[in-house]
């Protein structure tokens, strides 16, 4: 008896405790938000970290979109051959990759990458007393520190989207036209009249974007929120790969809905 | 309460009746203070006693329990935000650690507060930062990143940054923990001469008696949860207070007890040990 007592205890306190961090997490956004238009008239701090977010995460993304471009030509070829239709491979291969693949994978991989390097950055400041020093030095640290590295991260991610999708669609083509000995016009022509900037492309940016708010926020306020100590940031970090990744698949799914619903 | 300065007028930091603590324990009540202009006055007392928390007070990074702070003729309590800001920008924090940030250099470290809060050029940024750094005999490390100083050259940096705004109160958390002797004697005469030079006044949170009553003009110390004593370094040095005493001399075991209290937390956690392991 006491044992289900408690259990439904932690039940509810679990469940408090979830509300309140969302509470916490839209208040920072908010913050973030409000503190965005004295930060964006310094350029030059969100340029800077558009430069180092996207250089963590450029290699990683690059490569794996490499070699998703290679399975697609792979797995596509397979199934579109066997309706006579591998001419098409280069149409699959660039929608799968600009409306799904691009968008999504670049945000799991760059919550694995750029976000939890944000993530220990913020909590290493936060342990190092950085932002207690900024804030005696009257610098505001939301202003200063996390709003930039936040526009930082939503600008980063569509261009790092594109990037893995332009790599990704090479991949395909070498594997396809190199490998496989598809036509190299049919490839080609079938992508260009099969894509459409707005349904497709736009759609696909949207989505980056949505996403990259999403993954760069997390990152920034796990790092925030973590206890000044070598654990608190480690479980800070871990935090922002699981909840991350989570949000990233979760809104696809929405997104997706809406988007096909329309 | 005697002081050191005789005047209220002219006091760069003052604290009256204040109590201070973390949710419901009170550290410290009924602390009286008063820092002139120029002064450089320590504040002592040992571990845990609760001095970082009176800076953290007189920075208004914590709600008083009680009483009330005045900064530069200011009080902190009534200040609104940007009525703290203001007072924050007239005044220099050295941190514990330094707290220099790591993403920057040296001399973007100390150029920091310029860049925030002024529209200096850049020529006069580059000579005001290079003269605050000769200050500290580290003009040519100015391009080293903070991960290549030892802790002494970042403690020095740290102060440099501090000061570099000019400040009219400048405090100073720990400035002589973990320092090499050398270091430590550098740091010490650094603080003294920045009060001397740009007639700041200056307030020592520390426990490092010989460096301190070296160059403070007063002296407080703090303990059981108030100021148990106050005066200028010699008269300290005099006292027959037996606290006074044990601090200054170093005893291990005196009013302030080796042991630490036993505690009903502590008792009903060593029954549980002991009842476990039958």
């Amino acid at each position: 008896m006491i044992g289900i007592v408690r259990a439904v205890g932690a039940v509810g306190r679990n469940t408090r405790e979830g509300i309140i961090t969302l509470g916490f997490f839209f208040r920072f956004l908010l913050a973030l938000l409000a503190r965005s238009g004295a930060a964006l008239r310094r350029p030059r701090l969100v340029f800077q970290q558009i430069h180092f977010i996207g250089n963590y995460s450029l290699v990683i993304i690059a490569v794996s979109g490499m070699f998703v471009g290679f399975v697609l030509g792979l797995q596509g070829y397979y199934t579109l051959n066997r309706y006579g239709a591998e001419e098409a491979l280069g149409l699959l291969v660039a929608l799968s990759l600009v409306r799904e693949l691009g968008p999504v994978v670049t945000a799991l991989l760059f919550a694995g990458r750029a976000g939890t390097s944000l993530t220990a950055e913020i909590g290493l400041m936060r342990a190092g007393e950085q932002l207690a020093a900024m804030e005696v030095m009257a610098v505001d640290p939301l202003r200063r520190v996390l709003v930039p590295r936040l526009w930082g991260g939503i600008i980063a991610m569509p261009l790092l989207a594109a990037v893995f999708s332009a790599v990704g669609v090479l991949g395909g083509w070498a594997v396809g036209v190199g490998m496989i000995g598809i036509d190299q016009g049919a490839f080609w022509s079938q992508m260009q009249n099969g894509v459409d900037v707005w349904a497709d492309v736009a759609n696909g940016v949207l989505k980056s974007v949505v996403f990259g708010v999403a993954v760069t926020l997390i990152s920034l306020f796990e790092g925030y929120r973590a206890s000044p100590t070598p654990e608190g940031v480690s479980r800070a970090t871990t935090r922002t790969v699981v909840a991350g990744s989570l949000a990233v698949l979760g809104l696809d799914f929405l997104m997706t809905a809406i988007m096909f619903g329309g | 309460m005697a002081s050191a300065s005789s005047s209220t007028a002219d006091a760069a930091l003052r604290f009256e009746g204040v109590a201070v603590g973390y949710g419901d324990r009170t550290l410290l009540s009924g602390v009286d203070l008063h820092v002139g202009h120029g002064k450089v006055v320590a504040i002592m007392g040992g571990s845990g006693s609760g001095k970082t928390t009176l800076l953290r007070a007189a920075t208004g990074q914590l709600r008083l329990k009680a009483g009330k702070v005045s900064v530069l003729g200011q009080d902190l309590g009534s200040s609104g935000s940007d009525g703290l800001f203001g007072l924050r920008k007239r005044m220099g924090v050295l941190f514990q650690q330094g707290a220099l940030f790591t993403d920057l250099d040296v001399f973007e470290n100390v150029a920091f507060p310029l860049r925030e809060h002024t529209k200096m050029s850049e020529t006069d940024i580059r000579e005001r930062v290079l003269g605050k750094l000769e200050g500290v005999g580290l003009r040519a490390a100015a391009h080293l990143k903070t991960a290549e100083l030892s802790g002494g050259m970042a403690r020095r940096v740290a102060l440099a940054r501090a000061v570099v705004m000019n400040p009219e109160l400048v405090l100073y958390d720990e400035p002589f923990a973990g320092l090499d002797p050398i270091s430590l004697g550098v740091t010490a005469q650094l603080i003294r001469k920045m009060a001397d030079e740009l007639g700041c006044a200056s307030v020592l949170i520390t426990h490092d008696v010989d460096e301190s009553f070296a160059i403070a003009d007063y002296v407080y110390l703090v303990g059981r949860g108030g100021v148990v004593a106050h005066g200028v370094p010699a008269d300290l040095s005099a006292s027959d207070d037996p606290y006074v005493k044990q601090f200054l001399r170093g005893e291990p075991d005196g009013p302030v007890a080796f042991q630490y209290p036993e505690t009903p937390d502590y008792l009903a956690w060593l029954a549980r040990q002991q009842g476990g392991r039958r």
